[in-house]
Order: C-alpha cells, then structure tokens, then sequence
C-alpha cells in the first residue's frame, strides 16, 4: 500500500470515528464557544477597540480548544488498546504521523469555521475574510502538526492532560504569533500586503515542524 | 513441512530486557523452525508477554538479537510486521467500529489484496456474520476475541504469535478455543503460544517450554506428555521462593 494511501486510511478512520461518537468534536466546540463568550463579556466591558484584542482572543480560544483535541488523538487509540494495532501493522510511522495530523487539522478547522461566524456576531467585526481562513488554515497546520508529536509523547506520561499544554505551547509560540500578527493585519488593513515577513514565517515553521515531526515521530511512540 | 536447511521463523540469540533495573528476560536463546509450533508456560511476572512484544517489535530488547524469517528485528521493521499476526488479551479493535470496518481498515494498512473477498471469507469463517453493523464495543469478550484472531489472519501472516489467547475467556469459551484456533489454520504457520494452560498448550503446540528465571529453562515435544509431566517440570524450574504460588494447572489457574 502507497505512502498516502497509509495516510488517507488513517485519516478517514479519525474522522469516521469522530463523526460516529462527537467525542472530541464536541467538547472542543462547546469549550471554543464558551471561551469566545467569555472573552466577549470582558471585552465589552473593559476595551473599547475590540479590533485589537480580537486576533489574540481567537487564537487563545482556537490553541486551547486545539490542545483538547489533540489531547484526545492519541489518547483514545491507547485507552481502547488500538494504538499498538496500528504499531504492529506495517505501515511506515511518518505515514501514521501525518495521517493522525491530517485529522487533527480537520477537526480544528471545523471548530474555527463555527467560532469565526460566531465570533462575528458576538465582537460585531467582520471575521469571515478569504484571508482569515487561510491564516486559520496555516496556524491550524504548524499548531497541529507539532501537537500530534507532543500528544504522542505525553500519553507515555502520568499527567498527560498537563503534560501536553505543557510541551506543546512553548515550542508553538512563533506559528502563533505569526497568526496572531496576519490576523491583526488583516483585521486593520484587510489587506494581506501589510503582513510583512510574518507570512513567510508562518509558511516556514509549517513546512520546519511537519517535516521535523515525521522524521522523529517513531522514537515518540517507541516504548 | 520439510525445514531442514531453512531459515528459522524465529531465531532469538542472547535476548535480555530490563524494567526498572529488574531482568524479566535473561539472555534468552530460542530457536522456532518454519511451520514449527511452540507453548510457553510460566509463571505471572515470568516475562511471557515481554518476549511476545520483543518479537513483535513492539518492544526493544536491551541485548541480544532477534531474527524473523531471516530478517533481523530492528533493520526492517515493516518486513517483520508483515511477517507476523497477533493474537493477545488486547484485541487491538476500534470499539466505536463494526467488525467489517475493523478489518477493513486493517486490511487497507497492511496492504491486503482482493480485501472485500478475504474480509467476507473471514466474516464467515469466524461466525462475525451476524455481527456485521454492531459496534465492537456492544459485542461479548469471546465475540471480540473472535474478530481479533481473524484481524491478526487477515493479511495471511507467517507467524502467528497468541499471547494468553484464553484471557478473559469464561470456561466454555476456554473449552471452544483449540476449535476456533482450528479455523485459523494455523497449519503451515509458525505459532508460538503463550499460557497459564497446560491442557490448551499440549494440544495446541508440537512442543512446550518452561520460561522462569528469564529463560527457557525447559523444553520438549508435547507428543506422549502429560500435564503431570509438565507440572512436575515445572516445580522443578521454578524458583523456590515462587513455589509458594503453585504450577499452572489445567484451567489456567495457578493450583
């Protein structure tokens, strides 16, 4: 079986899961919702230019309920005793690294696709730029892509809930303040041309973490 | 099967694994030939399951050497994960997936060919007919045990290695095992079977072996012997201060 096929069945086996028991979906919606709403209150009132805590405000929420997510990929597979089917099988470990990921992303970007809408409403701003999406779409990609990796090293640990925000957060904060950055960029200007160097950077840590990830994915789930 | 001259499905050289700075696995030598049989019987802790994952792949060993199908354990993972089906208390199942998905989607990562035929065969051949739409999570532990054995068949591996197959099982279950295991024909495969059973590993297995202290420190054809034989054997081996716990028994409970 070809490489991205190894990744498609493993992929479409997430998601088809996911789209059975809304497990993960579900509780990183409801968290995502509930923090917009909060931050919502604090803002109206405490600030009175919304515009410029809004991109930091959605890439707390988008990080946090992402970390729940994340949390989960691996954790179900060990908890139902599958993870070491999938060892066992003969699948390259970066095929299964980025067919995990894959799933990840979706997940994440359903949950940015309802909380930008809502957001909208909520921050009476307009969130639903095409080039908001596409900074979600990057920001989701380097955040999930160096998460599944921090979320297969923190199931081996006692406190892996902990563990995960931990590890993960540190070694995101430039994908996340690149997003942050074209989020404020598009938001004040709407123009994508003011975004300087950070959409370079975005691009770069994408392609630096996903490839880096794959490559060192298997001594994660080594046991 | 003629083996003479072939290379061994199995060849442990030296093998050794540490937890915690205590050896479960000591410098173990074993040598299983193609389409050869082998039961281990031990005591808990005896290190059973350790070897299982060590030829598996799904744990590394801290020395020795271990080949399967002349292809050495660490060099080529895939090709010995190809090699190899198994058969453990952990069934490996998706619990919020029905047995056809399950195999399914094992059959698609281990590149199974004609898998919507081989799927059905083993879907009939295990009994999974009538469980087609359920999920696994709502099916019985015999059921699920069931479906784990034909998962671990289904790529039509070399090796097929059964870790306690009988755990979790209740008794009439335990009795319908040898049956079952006879439907995975398992004739022409190298087996090595792990067990608190004495009477499923006499009939299951060409040969049987004691593993205490970290090796095999017993070993013969299961032709004409006896669970007695195999008992007494084994208060032999064991160590004295195990003693206390008792040999395995017939049932698979320590007498």
């Amino acid at each position: 079986m070809n490489f991205f096929n190894q990744i498609i069945t493993v992929a479409t086996k997430d998601i088809k899961t996911e789209l059975r028991t809304r497990e993960t979906l579900s509780g990183m919606l409801v968290f995502a919702l509930l923090v917009v709403l909060i931050f919502n209150f604090a803002f109206d009132l405490r600030v009175h230019n919304v515009r410029s805590v809004v991109p930091g405000a959605l890439w707390v929420t988008f990080t946090f309920a992402g970390v729940l997510g994340l949390n989960r990929s691996f954790a179900s597979e060990r908890d139902q005793g599958s993870l070491e089917g999938l060892l066992l099988a003969p699948v390259d470990r970066s095929a299964l690294y980025l067919g995990k990921t894959s799933a990840n992303i979706v997940f994440m970007l359903i949950t940015e696709v309802i909380v930008l809408p809502v957001s909208t409403v909520l921050f009476n701003l307009n969130l639903l730029h095409p080039q908001l999406f596409v900074v979600a779409l990057l920001g989701t990609i380097g955040f999930a892509g160096v998460g599944t990796l921090f979320s297969a090293i923190a199931i081996n640990t006692r406190a892996r809930d902990v563990m995960l925000p931990i590890l993960l957060f540190p070694i995101s904060i430039p994908i996340i303040i690149a997003a942050v950055k074209l989020t404020s960029a598009i938001l004040d200007t709407g123009a994508v041309t003011e975004a300087g160097t950070w959409w370079p950077l975005l691009i770069s840590f994408d392609a630096i973490f996903l490839v880096v990830s794959a490559l060192i994915f298997e001594y994660a789930v080594e046991y | 099967m003629n083996t003479r001259g072939a290379v061994p499905a199995i060849h442990v050289r030296g093998l050794t694994k540490s937890f915690g700075g205590r050896a479960v696995i000591r410098n173990l030598d074993l040598v299983l030939p193609q389409g050869g049989s082998l039961a281990i019987v031990g005591h808990n802790g005896s290190g059973k399951t350790t070897l299982i994952r060590l030829l598996s792949g799904l744990a590394r060993a801290d020395a020795g050497l271990i080949h399967v199908c002349g292809v050495r354990q660490g060099l080529n993972a895939i090709a010995v994960h190809r090699a190899i089906g198994i058969v453990s208390h952990n069934t490996f199942l998706y619990q919020d997936l029905t047995p056809v998905e399950n195999l399914q989607f094992y059959g698609r990562l281990y590149g199974v060919d004609r898998l919507h035929q081989r799927v059905e065969t083993l879907v009939e051949r295990f009994g999974l007919a009538g469980y087609r739409s359920t999920l696994v999570r709502m099916l019985s532990r015999g059921t699920q045990q069931r479906l784990s054995l034909a998962r671990a068949l289904l790529p039509d591996p070399r090796i097929v290695l059964l870790d306690e197959p009988d755990s979790g099982l209740d008794p009439q279950a335990v009795d319908m095992l040898p049956q079952l295991l006879a439907l995975a024909e398992l004739e022409g495969r190298t087996t090595l079977l792990t067990t608190h059973n004495l009477k499923l590993g006499l009939v299951l297995a060409q040969r049987i072996a004691i593993l205490a202290q970290g090796r095999l420190v017993w070993e013969q054809g299961t032709p004409g012997l006896s669970e007695a034989d195999v008992r007494a054997a084994y208060d032999l081996h064991l160590p004295k201060s195990n003693r206390i716990w008792g040999s395995p028994s017939a049932s698979g409970a320590t007498a």
